[in-house]
């Protein structure tokens, strides 16, 4: 393309990125934006790949914008800023959107610096005015925008104020120039020697005419990609190279240091004359004053354990069953049996009757029965993950953590795996560090995924029904002390190395928006009736189908039918386990497509209360430990195989889970057997 | 010489110069710890480590092994 097309805006697409520090609130706004439904943390790097949508507007534009991962600078070191960088380096976006946390100005800033030196239209979206009036700060808008030379509209994102303001700003600069000049923010000495190099670049003529001072920088900083990019002859670099040495570095200070201090000089520069706080230099905000008591030095982990305890109690005590209850009643008592006079009245076949209720009604009626106390459990940890705790959590854990060669910062992705394992493993993309990422994916299935809840209330209903709080509790722990194992297991074989450095910002505390709130369980709620209406139903369905007919499709008795012979096929290997049961067996199999499956199967296979044949409170317990254990679902699988980067790895992890959960239950069967036989 | 290591809670130091190198380096540059940065340390972890400051007017929290790093003036 030559220069003046390029220049003449023709396009009706207006493309824009959205770019920021973590947590400036780029998600909420991208949501705004969008009306996507996209994942909302309040902890630094929720955002962890980039995602489009269209953007809603009344102006009749086709407006696509792309949210970036968060980032602190553009800077070529870490996954998010990599993806950024080349994102904005590459797409050439039409305009950029610039979001910056008012709340935290100096800061923002700062990434606002470099990304104005790509030299492409930009607009700043002020985050957080809603907080910053709270606190009783100022900021002159109009002070800032003529200072920093770039158009700035105040918004609240979470309160969707200013966003139409946003839109109508976007378009409006879309259709002016593609190219903005780039102001000049170093002192005379730097600005001097940056000019020089650009001079000198074109002459090469080797850049983008509009990356000038973005490539001059980097070159002077040192940066390693883009002095490799341009593949420059021996006398180049040393032309480019003898204007950088111009300038003088000292121990104190280097070149990439310069640059650095340079742009925050400038900025302190402006946010003295914009910014007004209100309050005194040791004034105590609400967040600080609930920090002191929550990472105070002997509270934090009794508190922790509190926190935890609390939620456990909620989910699986009183609360919790009485919700599993009521829905239980309403599938089982209004909906089966309602469906049944129906079908009956209606003079249905028996097969059909039989597929209904037996099959669908308590297949995937079993599970459904759950749902409200799944949704309790992942609703208290997105309250945590929304308030500000999760990081929190990463800070008092890190020195622990450490011990099984972990960071802090591993703390979230595991504790979000109590609530599903596929985002937890999505989440380990905020780890630096290689090994540190394939440690974390590896052990975070151990964290019992509410999914498995099912399985468990299933089992205890029939065999604990008594020390129910008590199994459960030693469940998860168990689930946590294996990953603990698991972790000390590679980190001193195949995951060796140094810990990775611990650099975590500690966002404020916020109140969980509803509308955050909501869109998290909405997530995990459609996820799951997608699941419960495709993979349960089919699951049910066949199961039910293969266990109400032999090989000749007979209607047979369970014990003569297709699925027994599958069953029994398999079942050999967990007779050590304890439950060499055919049932069991298939039951597990089909965990596989989905954990609330096994519940689902189960209630399929053991009619009435067959189950208390088939097991002894033993082998209840052991079966317990393998499904706690086993490999989990297909989706997470999947998520794993992303992660990891690498099919070995994946089928390490696999064949591992499977290894530990067999061995785990086969252990505490044969001990339990030997223990009772001696009494 | 001082780091921010040797800083008690509450007190603050401005910083002169950083040790370290490569991508941690640059993370903490980039978070703001440049010198002349005011930074106050504010709390520790319930086994003194990792610590919390706060640095340009924002709470950030990094290990005593990076703070060794962080070479301050009272
Ligand atoms: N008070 C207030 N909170 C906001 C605003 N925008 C976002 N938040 C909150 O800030 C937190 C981080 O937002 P998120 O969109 O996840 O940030 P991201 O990490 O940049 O994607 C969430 O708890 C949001 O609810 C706003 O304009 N005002």
């Amino acid at each position: 393309m030559t220069q003046k097309s390029e220049n003449v805006r023709t396009k009706n697409k207006i493309s824009v990125v959205l770019a920021g520090n973590p947590n400036c609130g780029k998600t909420t706004l991208f949501n705004q934006l969008t009306g996507s439904k996209q994942y909302v943390g309040n902890w630094p790097g929720v955002t962890v790949e980039k995602k489009s949508g269209k953007v809603r507007n009344n102006l009749n534009k086709n407006i696509e914008a792309v949210d970036l991962p968060g980032i602190y600078s553009l800077s070529p070191y870490t996954p998010e800023e990599i993806v950024t960088r080349n994102c904005l380096l590459n797409d050439d976006p039409d305009v950029i959107i610039d979001i910056v946390d008012a709340t935290n100005l100096e800061r923002n800033l700062y990434l606002t610096t470099q990304l104005a030196e790509l030299g492409r239209p930009i607009v700043i979206a002020l985050n957080m005015c809603d907080l910053l009036e709270k606190n009783g700060d100022k900021i002159d808008v109009a002070l800032l925008e003529a200072k920093i030379g770039i158009p700035i509209v105040p918004i609240s994102a979470s309160k969707n104020v200013g966003v139409d303001k946003l839109i109508e700003k976007v378009v409006q600069i879309s259709e002016k120039s593609k190219y903005v000049p780039v102001k000049n923010i170093y002192s005379p000495v730097v600005n001097k020697t940056l000019c020089e190099i650009e001079e000198a670049l074109e002459e090469i003529k080797q850049h983008k005419y509009h990356r000038k001072r973005w490539t001059a920088v980097k070159l002077f900083e040192g940066d390693r990609v883009t002095w490799a990019h341009y593949d420059f002859t021996q006398a180049q670099k040393e032309h480019i190279n003898s204007h950088i040495e111009e300038i003088n570095i000292t121990k104190n200070i280097d070149r990439e240091m310069i640059i650095a201090d340079e742009r925050y000089k400038y900025i302190c520069s402006i946010t003295d004359k914009v910014l007004t706080r209100r309050r005194p230099a040791d004034y105590l905000s609400i967040s600080d004053k609930i920090d002191n008591i929550v990472t105070n030095r002997f509270l934090a982990i009794p508190l922790f354990l509190a926190v935890m305890l609390l939620v456990f109690t909620i989910t699986f005590g009183a609360p919790g069953t009485l919700l599993r209850d009521s829905a239980d009643y309403f599938i089982n008592d209004v909906v089966g049996s309602g469906v049944h006079s129906l079908l009956v009245s209606m003079g249905a076949s028996e097969w059909s009757q039989s597929l209904v209720t037996d099959g669908i009604v308590a297949g995937v009626g079993s599970v459904i029965s759950f749902l409200p106390q799944i949704m309790l459990l992942f609703t208290l940890l997105s309250l945590l993950e929304d308030s500000g705790y999760m990081s929190r959590a990463a800070f008092i854990m890190d020195k622990l953590l450490r011990y099984i060669g972990l960071s802090g910062r591993a703390f979230v992705p595991m504790l979000m795996g109590f609530g599903c394992t596929v985002p937890a493993v999505l989440a380990t993309r905020t780890l630096e560090n290689p090994k540190d990422k394939r440690l974390t994916i590896l052990i975070t299935p151990f964290m019992s995924c509410s999914a498995k809840m099912p399985v468990y209330l299933l089992i205890i209903s029939y065999f604990f029904a008594d020390s129910g709080p008590l199994v459960l509790f030693g469940i998860y722990l168990l689930g946590v002390a294996v990953a603990v194992l698991t972790a000390l297991l590679f980190k001193s074989t195949i995951l060796k190395g140094k810990n990775a450095p611990f650099v975590m910002e500690l966002p404020p505390y916020r109140m969980p928006s509803p509308k955050s709130l909501w869109l998290h369980i909405w997530e995990r709620l459609k996820d799951f009736l997608v699941r419960a209406g495709t993979v349960l139903l089919g699951a049910s369905v066949l199961v039910w189908f293969l266990q109400s007919f032999d090989f000749s499709l007979n209607m047979v008795t369970p014990d003569e039918s297709m699925l027994a012979s599958i069953g029994k096929f398999i079942a050999p290997v967990f007779s050590l386990c304890g439950f060499g049961d055919w049932r069991a067996s298939v039951s597990l199999v089909t965990g596989i497509a989905a954990k609330e499956s096994v519940a689902s199967t189960m209630a399929v296979l053991y009619s009435g209360t067959s189950i208390l044949n088939s097991f002894s409170a033993l082998s209840a317990f052991s079966f317990l430990v393998f499904v706690l254990l086993y490999t989990p679902c297909i989706a997470a699988l999947s998520a794993i195989r992303r992660e990891m980067g690498s099919a070995k790895w994946t089928a390490l992890a696999i064949v591992y889970q499977l290894a530990v959960a067999w061995f785990a239950s086969a252990f505490v069967f044969q001990i339990g057997t030997l223990v009772t036989n001696l009494f | 010489m001082k780091t921010l290591n040797d800083l008690k809670l509450g007190q603050s130091g401005t910083v002169i110069r950083l040790g370290s190198s490569g991508a941690l380096r640059r993370r903490i540059i980039d978070m703001g710890i440049t010198p002349g940065a005011v930074i106050k340390k504010i709390k520790a972890a319930p086994f003194g480590d990792p610590v919390v400051i706060v640095v340009r007017g924002y709470e950030l929290s990094l290990r005593i092994n990076e703070a060794k790093e962080i070479i301050i003036e009272e």
